[in-house]
């Protein structure tokens, strides 16, 4: 079973500390890979934060391809930061050339352009290298988005936080998602390592999703760009929740009401019955089947966790005004914020969603059972 | 036989008929009930004689022995016994009643190891045989599925007898989630969706089946409804629906079908301004699975004035539907017109689906369905299906199996992101070797939202006799032994409907157990595993292809 980590901090912080958390958690990984989540970026990053970031491995010959695509969609380089270890790579690690997070000025052209029609150019861009890299093998593409950076690796955590020197200012960051990888019944295939990312929207997962097959050809067949990949049966909580926020404008509050809807007492003791009786019937294609736990981050930097209707899964969350985390054991929280009120941590049970807002002040558990917040 | 018997080309010996009687003189008590029950007289009370010869012995010592002195001598006498008929028109159909009633066990059908010669002989007058059935073969693809994609390690099963289960599947048109939203934020119409067990009783009909057998399902579904919280649903069949139950609360809980014949529709239209409660959705029958392309058929030995009230005609007269909606000029056009219609006669609150025969054809129907948004699901009826009446050709010869059938449907509708708005609903021949569970979770899993079954109910909550091995199916004819099929008060009185409801309840109850211990292991519980094809294998290379899942061996 994988271990997750994240962090969330109203002032940036260096993702080791969330890797050492992992490290902490290491009897419930075997170290087979590593996913960073990085946004709110501190650093050069910050200078650019409206300006896309794209996140891959590359080959050298994967660059020089990259570049001259780019330049031919009228894509403008510019900050760009290289993790090229020298060194030898951690045993089980590959030998990589490139680790690239390049920020690009999107063509003039798209200045008149509306943010959605923006935000789906930004995406079908991301695609199109995935592929070309799919087809020559010379790059992997994690993300393309504004303060978005994305690092996976296989081997052990730890050592790759080492051995790719994340300890430095330039990668700091106030939301940080983190996944120790636990290999299952899917290949090492770095497109399957969490956390996944669609839109400024991120989610990463423990347990296994048994609902993923319907899913992925639902999702798959709703005509949106991004609604591919599923090297993993947990990319489809990333995209739910990207559909449950862009394509049906609801707020994360619903998320859980579409993956696990209520059942029949508590829907008919709700207040809001008619409108998630209406979404139960209609998202039931997004309906999961755990045991899972999801810890993720929206665009606006609010983070959350939200388990299955079994919860079978461990998940904690805990911190203090201005450092919150969230992560699959207590250990790992402890490791990270010590200094914390340990009577005020929060394990969500199968109807809770526990949201940590974007000023990082309060852990908020909103029950399903609560009336929804109003949509407007 | 004796000598002097004509023989005419029809003529068989008993050897020559698919069942043959096996009666033991020993234990035969000879009190007439095996004649008396025999529903097509295939066995008689028969008077025997009997020759005896006496031989006196041979002495070896004596020249004056007996042997000698007197002849050898014969007598003859009479003995009584059962007799079984060889005319083709009296063949044995196997049912066993005779061994069911016989106190000493004397007697009973067996079947012949030999291909039977009956069949060449079965259109006696130019009228090829009809029957009531199957198709009479054990194949069957939905038994060589295997539920492989067993929870393990990573994450464990679930415990079938104490975890929770959300079973239900939603019959009628789901809207997109967006358009679902947005018409529930602006009050307009959405379509009726039913929440209901997956498991349906599929479309047999008051006039196929006896008062006894009706009533006692009614009862039954009643009883899942009401008091286990099962929201069972049972489809009338083409042949309308007891008035007292048109006007009572019980009514959400049947499907009314509308065929080519519309039989009863005049007393449905006529109450419907006295419902207490809309009927749970009305199916539109174009084909029927056992016999593609022909018509419903009750012929006239089970129209008698009850069914003929109900079914609004004259008593003791066939009753054949037409292949088609003879009001239509083409499917298309029949399909939104009585679609439109039937929504409008209950203000729209009902769901309203076609159910045609599995076919080569059926993606076409399909389409046809996606594009019209009053259209509430498709009931896909496979080969395997049974019927009350149908020729023999029509049952072992014309259909398409409903695996195939209903996987190219579903993975049509992936391909169009319609998978959750028009569900599939399959049926013909789920369960028909005994695998009820199983079957219908492969159904499911290939992607149908819910499962029709009609001859295992009848099975399994009646007793019927019919088997794949061409057993009884007399259905057409009223005789039925169990009274499960006929219109004949001495012999439909038999069976207790409040027995058939306890047998329908226990079925049910049984499958719901079953199906949980199929779901469970696969980790499923959450939602119903529409489409869940990952969970499945099968030892055929070809099949696996076919069906787009895994190859096991």
């Amino acid at each position: 079973m994988c271990r997750l980590f994240s962090l969330t901090s109203s002032v940036p912080i260096s993702p080791m500390r969330a890797i050492e958390a992992l490290d902490v958690m290491k009897e419930g990984h075997d170290g087979s890979g590593i996913g960073l989540f990085l946004t709110d970026l501190a650093g050069p990053f910050q200078d650019s934060k409206h300006l896309p970031i794209l996140s891959g491995i590359f080959t050298q010959s994967g660059v020089l391809r990259m570049e001259e695509f780019m330049s031919s969609q009228g894509f403008t380089p510019q900050y760009r930061l290289t993790l090229a270890p020298q060194d030898t790579p951690p045993p089980g690690t590959p030998k990589r050339e490139v680790y690239l997070s390049q920020v690009f000025e999107p063509p003039s052209a798209w200045n008149g352009l509306a943010q959605e029609e923006r935000e789906v150019l930004l995406t079908k861009t991301r695609l199109a290298l995935r592929h070309m890299g799919q087809a020559e093998e010379d790059m992997v593409v994690f993300s393309f988005w504004p303060d978005v950076l994305m690092i996976k690796e296989v081997g052990d955590p730890m050592e790759i936080g080492r051995y790719l020197g994340l300890d430095r200012e330039e990668v700091y960051a106030g939301r940080i998602l983190a996944q120790g990888r636990q290999n299952t019944n899917y290949g090492i295939n770095l497109y399957a390592c969490h956390p996944f990312f669609i839109q400024g929207v991120s989610t990463m997962t423990n347990g296994e999703n048994t609902a993923f097959v319907p899913i992925k050809e639902y999702l798959g067949s709703q005509g949106v760009p991004g609604y591919e990949g599923y090297q993993s049966d947990s990319e489809v909580f990333t995209h739910i929740l990207h559909f449950t926020l862009k394509g049906l404008g609801l707020s994360l509050e619903a998320y859980k009401h579409v993956i696990t809807p209520l059942q029949d007492d508590d829907m008919h003791a709700h207040p809001d019955r008619d409108v998630l009786y209406t979404m139960k019937q209609a998202c039931r294609r997004l309906i999961i089947d755990g045991p899972n736990c999801v810890i993720g981050c929206l665009p606006d930097k609010t983070m959350f966790m939200v388990q299955d209707r079994k919860k079978l899964r461990p998940g904690i969350v805990g911190g203090r005004p201005g450092l919150f985390a969230f992560s699959s054991e207590a250990c790992g929280l402890d490791a990270a914020i010590p200094e914390r009120d340990k009577t005020k941590d929060f394990q969500p049970m199968h109807l809770d969603t526990a949201i940590v807002s974007p000023d990082c002040q309060e852990v908020r558990i909103c029950r399903q059972t609560q009336p929804l917040p109003h949509l407007h | 036989m004796p000598a002097n018997t004509a023989i005419t080309p029809s003529t068989l010996s008993q050897r020559d008929l698919p069942w043959q009687i096996d009666w033991d003189i020993h234990t035969c008590t000879l009190c007439g009930r095996c004649t008396a029950v025999c529903p097509v007289n295939a066995i008689e009370f028969g008077t025997f004689r009997k020759r005896t010869l006496f031989t006196p012995p041979l002495g070896l010592s004596d020249n004056r022995s007996q042997g000698l002195q007197h002849k050898p001598s014969s007598s003859s006498s009479i003995y009584y016994g059962i007799r079984q008929r060889t005319d083709p028109a009296y063949a044995c159909i196997g049912c066993a009643m005779c061994n069911m009633v016989c106190p000493n066990n004397a007697i009973r059908p067996l079947k012949s190891e030999s291909t039977d010669l009956l069949r060449f002989h079965r259109d006696r007058g130019g009228q090829p045989r009809t029957r009531g059935g199957r198709r009479n073969s054990d194949d069957s693809v939905l038994d060589q599925i295997k539920f492989m994609r067993i929870s393990m390690l990573t994450d464990p099963a679930l415990d079938a007898g104490r975890h929770e289960f959300e079973l239900r599947t939603l019959i009628g048109r789901v809207l997109p989630p967006a358009e679902a939203l947005k018409t529930q934020r602006e009050k307009g119409w959405m379509p009726p969706v039913r929440e209901i067990y997956p498991l349906m009783i599929g479309s047999m009909s008051f006039g196929a089946l006896s008062p006894n057998m009706w009533e006692g399902l009614q009862m039954g579904v009643a009883y899942l409804n009401e008091e286990l919280g099962m929201p069972v649903r049972m489809c009338t069949g083409e042949g309308g629906c007891p008035p007292r139950l048109l006007r009572s609360r019980f009514m959400k809980y049947v499907i009314l079908q509308i065929a080519s014949g519309y039989f009863g529709w005049d007393e449905i239209v006529h109450a419907i301004p006295h419902m207490k409660e809309d009927p749970c959705a009305v199916e539109i029958k174009y084909g029927q699975g056992a016999k593609p392309g022909d018509g419903g058929l009750l012929q006239w030995h089970k129209v008698n004035q009850l069914i003929a009230a109900i079914r609004g005609v004259p008593p003791g007269v066939s009753l054949p539907s037409p292949p088609t909606h003879q009001t239509k000029y083409s499917i298309e056009e029949a399909v939104a017109k009585m679609i439109q219609s039937m929504s409008m006669a209950w203000g729209f609150r009902v769901p309203v689906y076609p159910k045609i025969s599995a076919s080569s054809t059926s993606l076409a129907v399909l389409n046809n369905l996606t594009r019209n948004p009053y259209a509430a699901g498709l009931a896909i009826d496979g080969e395997d299906g049974g019927t009350g009446a149908a020729y023999n050709v029509s049952m072992n010869h014309m259909g398409h199996p409903i695996a195939s059938n209903l996987r190219d449907c579903y993975l049509n509708l992936v391909k169009l992101g319609k998978q959750n708005e028009l569900p599939i609903i399959a049926g013909g021949g789920t369960g028909k070797n005994g695998n009820l569970a199983a079957n219908a979770a492969a159904l499911i899993m290939l992607g149908a939202s819910a499962v029709q079954i009609g001859k295992y109910v009848m099975q399994a909550a009646s007793g019927c006799l019919g088997s794949e091995g061409d057993r009884c199916n007399i259905c057409n004819i009223g005789r039925c032994p169990k009274g499960i099929t006929s219109q004949d008060p001495r012999l439909y009185r038999r069976l207790d409907p409040e027995q058939v409801a306890e047998r329908v309840v226990d079925m049910y109850v049984g499958f719901d157990t079953e199906l949980k211990k199929i779901v469970a292991p696969l980790g499923r519980s959450t939602s119903l595993p529409i489409g869940m094809s990952d969970a499945l294998g099968i030892a055929d290379r070809s099949a696996a292809e076919r069906l787009q899942i895994k190859y096991v061996v």
